[in-house]
């Protein structure tokens, strides 16, 4: 009989670089910061892990496609280090991987690491969706000529017209969440965007593509993040406040959404099942009154009014009131992306899942300084990678 | 009796004014041509336009009753490289057919004509279909950008169900130096204007057309309308009085609606005159170009029966968007170079697999889906295990081809991010009547028209080119389907 991962395990040590456009820092300098930081963080010396899990995405821009980068990075000393990659959960990924391995019992401390050096592309915004395809490279002859933010503008599109918003009103309720973020960036010294932007500044920029403007779209980041795991009966060996894995769950599009017609692009079917398995591996009986806080994937405004409605925290089409309400404003019931998220703090692929672990975990432990929420007893994660029609989403729980 | 059974033809959405032409180039070259022409879209080349006229001549017909193609065009994108092998694919018709380009002359459309039907005549082949397209790219300034239009026209020859019978031709060639392409040429040189119109034109149609009344002791005035080409327009009407023939016997030369369309030009006049054409009527056309081929057909009761379903001409002409910027079309035909920006150059780098090319052809080229046989789920791209989720069999499918299929988009954006000539990118998810889904590029629309729920069909169009190796990848995209042909 399957079990689940709740309170298996401990997370005793974190680490997170400032993201942002690092013109002067390599991927490997991006590891060796987050990893001094995890381990100080965790207070154990590197020949303590047993073992070690690597997260990048984007191989031909960053470490490579070798887990060596980060054995060799950090002079891991002959354990076993393993690449892993699922578009914008990599981080997550690693992080499951490394807990899976430390729950099973074959080790004690594990290393999860995501890193991703976006910026040596050179040009904006994410590479070229023909090298990348999650519909792999016959996309090349027989996928539209998109972008991401072009896959994800379909949502709202969607959306809009489902539910009967005129494309200002459809505009100024995404407007809304982007300048929360904005603002909760304000608040955080490593996030990549550090700039209170007003509704009408949101809704008034450049299109990029419709209706999302510039301002509805994440930032494109380098930046690294780092855990320790271990096993939770061990953890008040190391430090008196450790987190708990609650959840950990991963769903993937099964082509239904992209090829069968039940699905309708104004949602992510994905985050309706990870989300649902999560509550359940956690004992969450009612969300809405029991999550304390979020860490959502934010690559656009509308994926995150999307993700309010499909983590069952907002009703099926009522987003907009609980967004009109700040409900998800710092000081709201539940805040969403108290650390800025990919809108603000940035969105280095291969990293982004941990960074969000990073920030419930400050906050679980107390010590996110002016963003603090009070007593926060659950924390949740969520990423997203690939496109609404096809795509990979993972869920965290996070806990005392 | 051997003849037209069908026809087609596509006209481009965009036709610029000639007034926007001379409005920049006059300066240099003053004009004194009226009217508009037809601008193929930027995704639009030879082999696009030929498809989408076959499209139209073909409508319901079993594309695997087809054992022939003729395609005419003097503006392949490859020099090798069969066209007619592409515009074969796209259209679905059976591998073991004949397939020939025609080329080098704008007379190539009617010698393709000719060509068909003598080998349904012969009994080589039941049915035939004639391509003839043409996007022929002027210098800034010349005459040829004035005059020159893009378009397509296609016929389908048989002995079955004739709607025009083909009853006889006269043909003359000669090597005539009016325009030529050497090896490498990007642009056509060519003779002296008058020497073109007095020496060519004023002398090769109508040799041709007296050949024909003389070959078959007819008279002039035995035709309903009488099709030849030429541009100039005071010798263009000077033909018709030479001959004989009264005005409103002498088919619109479409030059101030279309343009001079190459080696589909006078077979768009003859689809013109078909739409309007009685039973009885004789139709005599002329082309033009190293001389000129005449035939005339003669128009049966079975006219009736095609004219209903087809988009043609006039229903083309009428469907059209002004493209106001001249700038806009010379950067279409790549005469100035803008910048692209760096992801344009980046998604030029990505090698085409030529393997993949050719073994998925027909999903990429025919728009092949598959449908489950247990339940009956159409799903593109073609799959071995079922996306319905409750059925799921495995390899219980056979072959479904989309490209015939209308739809509705349940989603859209206009992408200013994606690298393009003509931005935005307009895409959209599209559910096809009958079942299935997939996304797909738009064409021929401006994102202010695009809503949810808006019916579309498909049409074949270019979708790349692998600047690196010189390849042109085309694929189905969605149009709007704004026409009276659902």
């Amino acid at each position: 009989m399957a079990e689940s991962i709740k309170d298996k395990i401990a997370i005793i040590g974190m680490g997170c670089t400032k993201f942002g456009e690092l013109w002067d820092k390599s991927a490997e300098d991006l590891i060796v910061d987050a990893f001094k930081e995890c381990i100080d963080d965790a207070g154990i010396e590197k020949k303590d892990i047993e073992a070690a899990w690597l997260g990048s995405c984007i191989e031909n821009i960053n470490v490579g496609r070798a887990a060596t980068s980060l054995a060799r990075t950090l002079k891991l000393p002959f354990i076993p280090v393993t690449r892993v990659e699922n578009f914008c959960a990599t981080a997550t990924e690693a992080w499951r991987a490394a807990s899976y391995a430390v729950a099973a019992g074959v080790y004690d401390i594990a290393l999860a690491l995501g890193v991703e050096k976006l910026k040596d592309t050179g040009y904006a915004g994410l590479p070229e969706s023909a090298n990348t395809s999650v519909e792999g490279i016959k996309a090349r002859f027989i996928s539209p000529n998109r972008t991401n933010p072009g896959a994800f503008a379909m949502m709202a599109t969607s959306y809009f017209a489902k539910y009967g918003l005129s494309p200002e009103e459809g505009k100024r309720t995404l407007a809304k969440i982007s300048a929360k973020s904005h603002h909760n960036g304000t608040l955080n010294p490593k996030a990549h965007l550090r700039r209170e932007v007003t509704v009408e500044q949101i809704m008034k920029a450049p299109i990029v593509a419709w209706p999302l403007g510039l301002y509805d779209c994440c930032g494109v980041s380098d930046g690294a993040a780092a855990a320790i795991v271990t096993r939770a009966d061990m953890a008040k060996n190391f430090r008196p406040d450790p987190v708990y894995v609650k959840a950990l769950q991963i769903a993937l599009s099964s082509g239904e959404e992209l090829m069968y017609t039940n699905w309708d692009y104004s949602y992510v079917e994905t985050t309706c099942r990870a989300g649902m398995k999560a509550y359940q591996e956690a004992g969450i009986k009612n969300p809405r009154d029991e999550i304390s806080m979020m860490e959502t994937h934010d690559c656009f405004s509308i994926t995150e009014l999307t993700e309010y409605e499909d983590l069952q925290i907002s009703p099926r089409g009522r987003a907009k009131e609980d967004i009109d309400a700040g409900f998800f404003n710092l000081d709201g019931k539940i805040p969403d992306q108290p650390d800025g998220g990919l809108k603000c703090f940035g969105h280095p692929i291969g990293a982004s899942g941990l960074r969000m672990v990073y920030e419930m975990y400050k906050q679980l432990q107390g010590k996110a300084g002016p963003r603090q929420i009070k007593n926060p007893k659950f924390g949740l994660t969520h990423n997203m990678g690939g496109v609404p029609p096809l795509n990979i989403v993972s869920v965290g729980i996070v806990g005392l | 009796m051997v003849g037209i059974i069908s026809y087609g033809a596509h006209i481009p959405w965009l036709r610029i004014s000639r007034k926007t032409i001379s409005s920049a180039m006059g300066w240099f070259s003053p004009s004194a041509l009226p009217g508009e022409k037809a601008v193929a879209n930027y995704d639009e080349d030879s082999i696009t336009m030929a498809v989408a006229a076959g499209v139209d001549c073909l409508n319901s017909f079993a594309r695997e009753k087809i054992d022939g193609l003729c395609f005419a065009t003097t503006t392949s994108p490859y020099t090798e490289r069969q066209g007619a092998g592409i515009v074969a694919t796209a259209l679905d018709f059976r591998p073991d057919i004949r397939i020939a380009d025609f080329t080098d002359s704008t007379k190539a459309g009617t010698t393709a004509l000719l060509f068909a039907c003598d080998a349904v005549k012969a009994g080589s082949a039941k049915n035939i279909l004639v391509c003839a397209s043409d996007r022929r790219v002027g210098k800034a300034g010349s005459n040829q950008e004035q005059i020159y239009g893009d378009s397509g026209a296609a016929l389908l020859i048989g002995n079955n169900q004739v709607i025009a019978t083909i009853e006889g031709f006269y043909s003359v060639s000669y090597d005539f130096m009016d325009r030529w392409r050497a090896e490498g040429d990007a642009f056509e040189d060519s003779a002296e204007d008058r020497f073109i119109r007095d020496e060519g034109y004023v002398k090769f149609v109508p040799e041709a057309i007296s050949g024909l009344l003389n070959k078959y002791k007819l008279g002039i005035k035995d035709f309903a309308k009488i099709i030849y080409p030429c541009p100039y327009a005071r010798e263009h009407a000077a033909i018709g009085k030479k001959l004989g023939a009264e005005p409103n016997q002498i088919q619109d030369n479409m030059i101030a609606s279309v343009g001079d369309t190459g080696t589909a030009y006078s077979l768009m006049m003859l689809v013109a005159a078909l739409e309007e054409a009685k039973p009885g009527d004789k139709i005599l056309v002329a082309s033009y170009g190293n001389g000129s081929d005449a035939l005339f057909l003669q128009v049966t009761d079975e006219i009736e029966r095609v004219r209903s379903r087809k988009v043609g001409i006039k229903s083309n002409l009428a469907l059209k968007q002004e493209l106001s910027s001249y700038e806009k079309y010379l950067s279409f035909r790549n005469l100035i170079t803008i910048e692209e920006g760096i992801r344009a150059v980046e998604f030029a780098r990505v090698a085409t697999p030529i393997p993949m090319a050719w073994r998925e052809r027909r999903d990429i080229l025919a728009l092949y889906g598959s449908r489950c046989k247990r339940c009956g789920t159409p799903q593109y791209p073609p799959q071995r295990v079922c996306v319905n989720p409750s059925c799921g069999a495995i390899d219980e499918m056979e072959p479904y081809r989309f490209s015939d299929k209308t739809g509705h988009l349940i989603a859209y954006t206009g992408d200013n991010l994606s690298s393009t000539i003509s931005p935005p990118q307009i895409y959209a998810m599209v559910d096809f009547d009958g079942g299935g889904r997939y996304w797909f590029d738009f064409a021929d629309c401006e994102l202010d028209s695009v809503k949810v729920g808006m019916t579309v069909k498909l049409g074949l169009r270019k979708k790349y080119i692998d600047k690196a190796r010189g390849i042109h990848g085309y694929f189905w995209k969605a149009i709007p389907l704004l026409r009276k042909e659902v």
